[in-house]
Order: structure tokens, then C-alpha cells, then sequence
């Protein structure tokens, strides 16, 4: 067990450095002129500068060190927790992701409630309603649901509920009722795509040797799904739960652009808009920490949900 | 492998080639889709999306960039505009059959990074293994550790903006797809007796690869384009809508949208109508690439 942990938490900060790599190299050597590229963020236009300014310019901002060594000190900062200073705003970054961090937490937080929920219950009634449209009706919902691009289906809820109903309100950040809409917004492609793996698995479950055994014992169809089909198909469903975290954290990008949130996504988008490329090498590297974590807990717990997950690489092993 | 269309098909082939045999095969591949109403609706919808990004001209009579303030905020219905018309009086149903053309293009350029570099990764990870399907996969499961969307936000960062670097951007987030699948399908298929034979009939590796195995394991890899395209326009859309991709007067679906934005108030028709004809076609693509799924099973 503590082999295993220790592998998987070694595996973790492995992926994250590389990530963190990937990124930079993206960032710092895909562009044709990346000087002229983080200069401009800072509002510098190179080609009309003199090459003394220009050297100036470069030397401000620790352009003129060769690659190899700009990438070693972003790294060694990032690991002491200073993640630069944006080019655009002329502010430590770390303070800048700070300062919006509430609104993003709490809209993720919320959306992943409501998916899980949504998700987890569509899913279980799908398995159990046995009236044949209403089944077909709750199995085609998730498709459904992930054809919508985000954007779109914001707009159509401030539309609806902000301005034609005026039950909510459009845009903004302050009180609970302005995060209802931008969570509905997300956990509307989340938990689709969370109810159709669990839909897949409960099927799988469901026909399952001990379910039949259950049945045939007297216990009711609702008390075998619950006891027996819930508990062993929600399982499966764990390890896809990295990966809607990880959208629910992109989507904020997105979500919080159209209901004009002030979170790390409006702050995102804004950094791209102004190509301020510190500030988007450190919330990339940010979202990819959060996505390594939660694939790490999911990972370590997942023994403890499932004993026979461990049992697994030792066979392996004496192989 | 091979669809119930196909099957119907072949089925018909295998009868007499005369016109009466030519009829049965018509007739087969017509009941075939009789059953699927919304799987013809769903081709008929992406068909047209297509035949307007080659020949805008034949669907839409007005100019996608004429201004007439005269016919500003025309609602949809009035006046011969299908869509109404925006806050300059262009034609909006227009601007979106004008605009396919941009997201056919970007689209393309996507799925064929992601194609070509998917089924190379797949198919030297899957074909070699040891040591370079380590290499490659550990690769591809760093790629995954990024959002998609936040290494596309990278990339058109260090590109640019315009269409050509959002779809390049998407093309690269939805690689990791590609080549997990290909690779599954190569150490599916390099384990079947036909390859082995073909090892024996003296065949050489890379004829064996290009003519056993690549065809034979392109199947999934094709449905899993037609899912991605829509994962694709989605995501290009999305990147257009945040301002990444072509300015403003250019027609394109994200950016049509994001401009109408402001508008949803006084005319909503103007952000939500082109929005949900962008759902639709997602939509259809969907629906046929789950189809395609079912028929396959």
C-alpha cells in the first residue's frame, strides 16, 4: 500500500512538471518573435524602438537571458510559489490570481454539486423507470446536453431568466443568486457527460450474476438498485471524475466571460486578449496542478472503495 | 466493422447487377434509413452546412457584409430576412451560411492535425511498443493532464489570433484522443491471424502496417472524427466567442455571436438564432456519429 502511494504521488509530480514544461515551451518558443510577443503585452511596439532601447526593454523584463535559463528560474519560482509578474498589469501574478480566486472557487464548487446531483440522478431513474418513453427520453438527455456549446446556453438563461422572467440576475459576482445561473450553465455539459458514464455502468451492474441472486432472494427492484447496483456502478464513474473537474475549471473560461464574472476564467480570457504570457503560463500550470490532484485523490481512494485495485499490480509484478 | 448501411449494400451487391438488382440495393439503403427519420434530418443539416461553405451564394441572396441602417433590428421573419437582421441591417441567416465557409475550413484543418498526428502517435506507439510506446503514451497522458481548452488558450497566446491559429489550437487539444485510440485498435489488430499470416507469406513490416493493419484499424478512428468534429466546432466557436479568432466585420460563427451579445436585451435574435444554429448542426453531428456506433455494434 505505501508503494503505492509513493508510486502514485512520484507519477503525479511527474505529469505536472511535464505539463508545466509542455506549456512553456508552447509559450516561449512556438511564437516567431516571442520578445516582440511579451513586449507587446507591456504595450512596447519593437520596431520602433532604437536596439539600445530595445536592449533596455529586454533587460527590464529578463527577455535578454537565453531560453534554457528563463525557463529555469520561472520553474524554480513557481516551485517557491512566485509565479512571476504580469507583462500587461505590472502586478506579481500570484496576487492577481488570488484576488479572483473566490468567485471561481465557489462557482466550481457549485457547479460540481449540482452535477453530481443532476448527473448521479438522471442516471439512476434512466436504470429504474421501466415506461418505455420515459427511459428513451432520460437516455437521449445527456447527448443532448453536451450538444449545447456553453456560450449559448448561457446566453439563452440570461434571456430567459434574467430579462424575460427576472427571477435572477444577468451578470455580475456578488450573492448566491448570481451564481445560480452560471452553475446551471456548467453542470449542464458536466453532468451529461457524468450521467452517461454512470447510465453505461448501471447497465453493466444491472445484469450483473449477483443482482439476478439478489432478486431471486425477494428483495423489492428498488432496494437491489439501491443496495447492489448503485454502490457498485457509481465505482467506474470515479475515475472520470478528473476529468469533470478539469472542464468544470475551463468552463469558468468561458461561463464567466458571458455572465461577466470577475474570476481566474474572466482572467484568463483577458490574459490570452493582451497576450500577457506569464499570467497564462501560470493559470495553465494552476489548472493542470488541480486536475494532477484530484486524479491523485481519486487514484489513493480508489483502493479503499475497491480492494481488488491493488491486488492488481503485485500479481503483475511476480509475473 | 461493417455498418448495417454497408451490409445492406453488400447484401444488394451480391444480387444481379441488372437494373432490377440496382433497385433492390436503392431499395435496401432506403429502408435502412426510413427507420432513422433523425439520422437523415441530422445528414441533411451537416450536408447543407457543407454545400453553403463551397456555395454560399445558392442559399443566401443577401451580402453578409451590406449594411443597410434603413433595416436595422428587423425582427426574424420580417422583410425576407429568415434571421432578421443586426444592428448595421445585415441579413443575419446570411452572415451564418457566409460564415460556414470559415468553420468548414477551420474545422478541416483541426480534425486533419489531429488525424494525421493522432494516428502516427497511435500507430508507432501501437506497432513498435517497449520503449517508444512508453515514451509516446507517458507523452499523451501529459497532454491530457492540460485542458484541452487551456492548451488551446497557450497556443493562440504564442500564434496569434485568427481562425488558422484557433483551429491549429483545437486540432492539438484533441490529439491525445487520436492516439490513444489508434493505438488500441493497432494492438487489437497486430494480435489477428491475418497479420500473422501476412508476416509468413513473407511479407515486410511496413507492408504489413500500410496494408493490413492501418485499414483495418481506421474504423473507430473515423467515428471518433465525426464525434470530434463536433467537439471541434465547439470549441472553435468558443475561442471566437472569448475573441480569439477572426475580428469582427468577418462572418464567423463565434464571433457573429460574441458581437450580438450585447444586443440580447433589445433584439435576442441576433446572438441566440446563429447559437442555435450552431447547436443544431453539433447536434447532428452527434446523433450520426452515434448512430454509426449503434450500427457497428
Amino acid at each position: 500500500m505505501k508503494r503505492y502511494v509513493l508510486s502514485r504521488l512520484a507519477q503525479a509530480v511527474g505529469v505536472l512538471f511535464a505539463a508545466f514544461t509542455v506549456t512553456f515551451a508552447v509559450l516561449y518558443l512556438l511564437p516567431s518573435d516571442p520578445v516582440a510577443l511579451q513586449l507587446g503585452a507591456a504595450g512596447i511596439e519593437t520596431d520602433k524602438l532604437t536596439d539600445t532601447q530595445l536592449e533596455a526593454a529586454k533587460a527590464q523584463y529578463g527577455l535578454d537571458r537565453p531560453v534554457a535559463e528563463q525557463y529555469l528560474s520561472t520553474l524554480g519560482g513557481f516551485v517557491s510559489g512566485d509565479l512571476g509578474t504580469s507583462i500587461a498589469k505590472q502586478q506579481p501574478v500570484a496576487g492577481l490570481i488570488g484576488d479572483r480566486l473566490g468567485p471561481t472557487i465557489s462557482l466550481s464548487l457549485a457547479a460540481g454539486a449540482l452535477s453530481l446531483l443532476v448527473g448521479t440522478g438522471l442516471a439512476y431513474l434512466a436504470s429504474y423507470v421501466r415506461w418505455r418513453p420515459a427511459r428513451l427520453v432520460l437516455s437521449r438527455l445527456p447527448s443532448l446536453g453536451a450538444s449545447f456549446p456553453q456560450f449559448f446556453i448561457g446566453l439563452v438563461a440570461i434571456q430567459l431568466f434574467a430579462f424575460q422572467l427576472g427571477w435572477l440576475p444577468a451578470t455580475g459576482s456578488r450573492g448566491p443568486e448570481s451564481l445560480l445561473l452560471p452553475a446551471v450553465t456548467i453542470s449542464v455539459l458536466t453532468s451529461s457527460l457524468l450521467a452517461q458514464v454512470l447510465m453505461r455502468s448501471f447497465d453493466e451492474t444491472l445484469s450483473q450474476p449477483y443482482v439476478v441472486t439478489a432478486r431471486a432472494k425477494g428483495l423489492s427492484r428498488a432496494a437491489v438498485q439501491w443496495r447492489h447496483g448503485f454502490r457498485n456502478a457509481i465505482l467506474p464513474a470515479m475515475t472520470i471524475l478528473g476529468l469533470l473537474v478539469g472542464l468544470t475549471v475551463t468552463s469558468a473560461i468561458v461561463v464567466e466571460t458571458v455572465f461577466a464574472r470577475n474570476g481566474v476564467g474572466k482572467l484568463a480570457q483577458e490574459s490570452v486578449l493582451s497576450q500577457d504570457v506569464p499570467v497564462v503560463l501560470a493559470i495553465v500550470t494552476l489548472a493542470a496542478a488541480i486536475f494532477v490532484l484530484v486524479n491523485l485523490v481519486v487514484d489513493l481512494l480508489y483502493p479503499l472503495l475497491d480492494p481488488r485495485i491493488v491486488q492488481l499490480p503485485r500479481k503483475v509484478a511476480v509475473r | 466493422m461493417t455498418s448495417g448501411l454497408d451490409r445492406a449494400v453488400d447484401a444488394a451487391l451480391l444480387t444481379d447487377d441488372g437494373p432490377v438488382g440496382r433497385r433492390a440495393r436503392w431499395r435496401s439503403v432506403l429502408r435502412t434509413l426510413a427507420v432513422r427519420p433523425g439520422f437523415v434530418a441530422a445528414l441533411l443539416l451537416v450536408l447543407f452546412v457543407v454545400a453553403a461553405a463551397f456555395a454560399p451564394t445558392l442559399f443566401a441572396s443577401h451580402d453578409p457584409y451590406a449594411t443597410a441602417p434603413v433595416d436595422r433590428m428587423m425582427s426574424p421573419g420580417t422583410g425576407g430576412h429568415l434571421f432578421g437582421t443586426d444592428e448595421l441591417g445585415r441579413d443575419i441567416w446570411s452572415r451564418v451560411v457566409h460564415g460556414a465557409a470559415l468553420t468548414i475550413k477551420a474545422t478541416l484543418i483541426a480534425l486533419g492535425i489531429a488525424v494525421v498526428a493522432g494516428l502516427t502517435l497511435g500507430v508507432l506507439s501501437g506497432f513498435f511498443g517497449g520503449i517508444v510506446d512508453a515514451l509516446l503514451m507517458r507523452f499523451v497522458d501529459v497532454m491530457l493532464a492540460i485542458p484541452s481548452l487551456l492548451l488551446a488558450l497557450a497556443i493562440v497566446t504564442a500564434l496569434g489570433f485568427g481562425t488558422v491559429p484557433v483551429a491549429i489550437a483545437v486540432g492539438i487539444g484533441i490529439v491525445p484522443g487520436f492516439a490513444r485510440t489508434t493505438r488500441a485498435e493497432v494492438l487489437r489488430v497486430k494480435t489477428l491471424p491475418y497479420v500473422e499470416a501476412a508476416r509468413a507469406g513473407g511479407a515486410s513490416w511496413p507492408r504489413v502496417l500500410v496494408r493490413h493493419v492501418l485499414p483495418n484499424s481506421w474504423g473507430p478512428v473515423a467515428v471518433l472524427a465525426v464525434l470530434d468534429t463536433g467537439v471541434a466546432i465547439i470549441a472553435i466557436a468558443s475561442l471566437s466567442f472569448l475573441g480569439f479568432g477572426a475580428a469582427p466585420p468577418s462572418a464567423e460563427w463565434g464571433t457573429l455571436i460574441s458581437a450580438g451579445r450585447g444586443y440580447l436585451v433589445s433584439a435576442p435574435w441576433v446572438p441566440l438564432l446563429p447559437g442555435l444554429f450552431v447547436a443544431a448542426v453539433v447536434l447532428s453531428l452527434n446523433h450520426i456519429s452515434k448512430t454509426f456506433q449503434e450500427l457497428e455494434r
